[in-house]
């Protein structure tokens, strides 16, 4: 019975995981290694991949820093009451619950070029929406709450002592954050990072309705793919989606060291 | 350093948590906060070493109002309940962390943390992890990392709270030299009387965060001002009706009053045993316990049930006996008042003059 289920989840795994990417690979190579080649170094290609890098490593900064602050905030600040607490708490979830097009529909409707304050940007010449600022804050929106949600249950384990200790002992809250605080949470941090970087990566419904998905302007890796697959393109979105896999395997056997490293210390 | 704390309350919400103590603490002295869970006891410590701020109330360090400065400059040490070492540092970095907040030299620190080392028998132990220590190590080393940036005051939070109960003893006695002989003044919080009474100078009881009474162990056990204080410290068997009870007929005009009884204010044997027959009665053995080093004894008096110990060396009592009943003092207190009332009758009625 046991080896039964066994061998069917394996099974799902491989029709699910490994045939897919098996194709994707076989797809890419339909031309040889010259099809490949070819498919990546189109302008639009090239110019996608440079998005989604802009996107990612923004997006990855920000997140980090403002995901720790928060977490941070939320699990010892004194001075921001509870029902706060939990009404911030629970914002952080939002993007979970909501679908990431209509994430990307709210930052339409509120910063588009026809709402009052996407037109106050628009004189001052910061276009937000169809634009890369309205990308990344997208993909900001989808990826809030890995950051946020990897290093509360952390905070909250390690518990205020060691850094309420730590003050006695006459160190502030900066040094505080470097000595006592980092070292116990730097794990989960990374771990924040990795999913942070993978989410964004792969970020399709959220950026695809704020970009408009304008080739050489706005296009990122998956909404590239996307339309290449619209037109019958086949090896040049199997060539960017192994690219955009590749990554996403490497992403993966980081995130298992940094889960082992999370869990040594 | 000299402590002074005024009106001290701490509210939690609308629970008082803290209510209204006053307490002043000479320059070098060990105190010992006891008291039930719950009492406040750790409520204080952490306003005193500026965790927490009051509701209202003045804490006063030598002279001086230090409510409104912040943990890292009110110069005290602190050792948590269960330590709160810092887990990803070794035992050297652990002591050195006050040191080197400080800005101190390389070589300071390193003359300073060894010396501590060497006082807290931790030499050989500088280079491994908290969680390669045993309970007795880890706390020896919250102690020294408190102590590194030669702290005025040191508070303890049950210090011995983790630690079994052999190591315990032994611990809390090298505390206490260790405090004699670096001099400084301290409070450490505990749950156990034992404890407070072994070590401290003196006893502060903290009960529903109120201060009962503060005074040396000796003082409270003689001397309880309040009911609470009374039943809490040392054992007692609480009696309705005194009256009742030979020596003890005055109390009658106290309607209302109970009595608490300490074991060892009851003495029970033969009537020959006796020096002054006149102020005792009989009771009957009820139950007798072993309780490895003496017997304890409960007498049944009419309605009245006691309890005291007896030496093994003497005769061994039976269940059933009739033994003579000697009551040297009790407690007494109503609603407003507690006093100690000795037996009447052992007051010698007709003194001989030889
Ligand atoms: N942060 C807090 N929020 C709300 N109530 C609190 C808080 N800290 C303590 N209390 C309450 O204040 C009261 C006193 O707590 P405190 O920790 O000072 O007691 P304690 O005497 O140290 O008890 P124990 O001996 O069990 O450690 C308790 O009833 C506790 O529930
Ligand atoms: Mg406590």
């Amino acid at each position: 019975m046991k080896k039964l289920w066994i061998t069917l989840t394996y099974l799902v795994f491989i029709i699910l995981l490994i045939i897919p990417i098996i194709k994707i690979f076989t797809g890419a190579w339909e031309e040889g290694w010259d099809g490949f080649v070819e498919a990546l170094s189109r302008k639009q290609s090239l110019h996608a991949l440079m998005m989604t890098g802009i996107i990612v490593v923004v997006v990855t900064a920000i997140n980090t820093v403002f995901g720790v602050m928060l977490a941070l905030y939320l699990v010892r600040a004194g001075w921001i009451g509870k029902r706060m607490k939990q009404f911030m708490n629970s914002l952080v979830d939002l993007p979970f619950a909501v679908s990431p097009v209509i994430g990307g529909l709210m930052i339409v409707l509120l910063l588009g070029p026809s709402s009052i304050m996407g037109a106050f940007f628009e004189d001052i010449g910061f276009k937000v929406v169809y634009a890369l600022p309205g990308m990344i804050l997208a993909t900001l929106f989808v990826t809030f709450p890995l950051m946020v949600r990897e290093v509360m249950p952390v905070l909250q384990e390690i518990g205020s002592q060691q850094e309420e200790a730590a003050s006695t002992l006459g160190a502030y809250s900066w040094y505080t954050f470097w000595h006592v605080t980092w070292p116990s949470i730097r794990w989960g941090v990374i771990y924040g990072v990795v999913l942070t970087v993978a989410r964004s990566l792969g970020e399709f419904g959220a950026v695809l309705v704020v970009s408009g998905n304008i080739m050489n302007k706005t296009q990122t890796a998956t909404t590239l793919v996307y339309q290449d697959v619209e037109n019958f393109n086949v090896i040049a979105a199997n060539s960017i989606a192994l690219v955009l896999a590749a990554f996403s395997v490497g992403l993966l056997l980081l995130m298992e060291w940094a889960k082992k490293r999370k869990e040594v210390h | 350093m000299h402590i002074e704390v005024r009106g001290l309350k701490k509210q939690f919400g609308d629970f008082q948590a803290v209510n209204d103590v006053s307490f002043e603490i000479e320059k070098g002295h060990l105190i010992g906060l006891l008291g039930p869970s719950g009492g406040g006891k750790t409520s204080i410590l952490r306003m005193l070493a500026g965790l927490e701020s009051p509701s209202s109330g003045d804490i006063i360090f030598h002279g001086k109002r230090v409510n409104d400065l912040p943990p890292q400059e009110r110069g005290i040490g602190f050792v948590f309940q269960n330590y709160a070492l810092f887990k990803h540092m070794t035992v050297y970095d652990n002591v050195s962390f006050g040191l080197k907040v400080k800005g101190q030299s390389k070589e300071f620190i390193r003359e300073r943390v060894m010396s501590l080392v060497e006082l807290t028998g931790l030499k050989g132990f500088e280079h491994r992890y908290p969680h390669q220590l045993s309970g007795g190590q880890r706390q020896r080393v919250a102690f020294a990392r408190a102590l590194a940036p030669e702290p005025q005051l040191l508070l303890l939070d049950e210090p011995f709270a983790a630690i079994d109960a052999k190591i315990r003893t032994e611990l809390r006695t090298w505390l206490k030299d260790m405090i004699e002989r670096v001099g400084i003044t301290s409070i450490f919080v505990t749950h156990d009387q034992e404890e407070a009474i072994e070590v401290a100078d003196e006893i502060m009881i903290i009960n529903k965060g109120r201060l009962e009474q503060k005074g040396s162990p000796w003082e409270i056990y003689k001397n309880p001002q309040t009911q609470f204080v009374a039943s809490f410290i040392g054992e007692s068997t609480i009696v309705e009706n005194i009256e009742r009870l030979k020596g003890f007929e005055e109390a009658a005009n106290w309607p209302g009053t109970q009595a608490l009884i300490r074991p060892e204010y009851i003495e029970i044997g033969k009537l020959s045993e006796f020096r002054l027959p006149s102020a005792t009665f009989q009771g009957t053995v009820k139950h007798l316990h072993f309780r490895g080093s003496e017997w304890m004894v409960e007498v049944q008096v009419g309605d009245i049930k006691l309890i005291t110990y007896r030496s093994l060396e003497k005769d061994v009592l039976q269940p059933g006996d009739e033994v003579t009943v000697l009551i040297h003092r009790a407690y007494l207190f109503n609603d407003s008042d507690t006093w100690i009332m000795e037996n009447r009758l052992k007051v010698d009625p007709m003194p001989i003059h030889i």
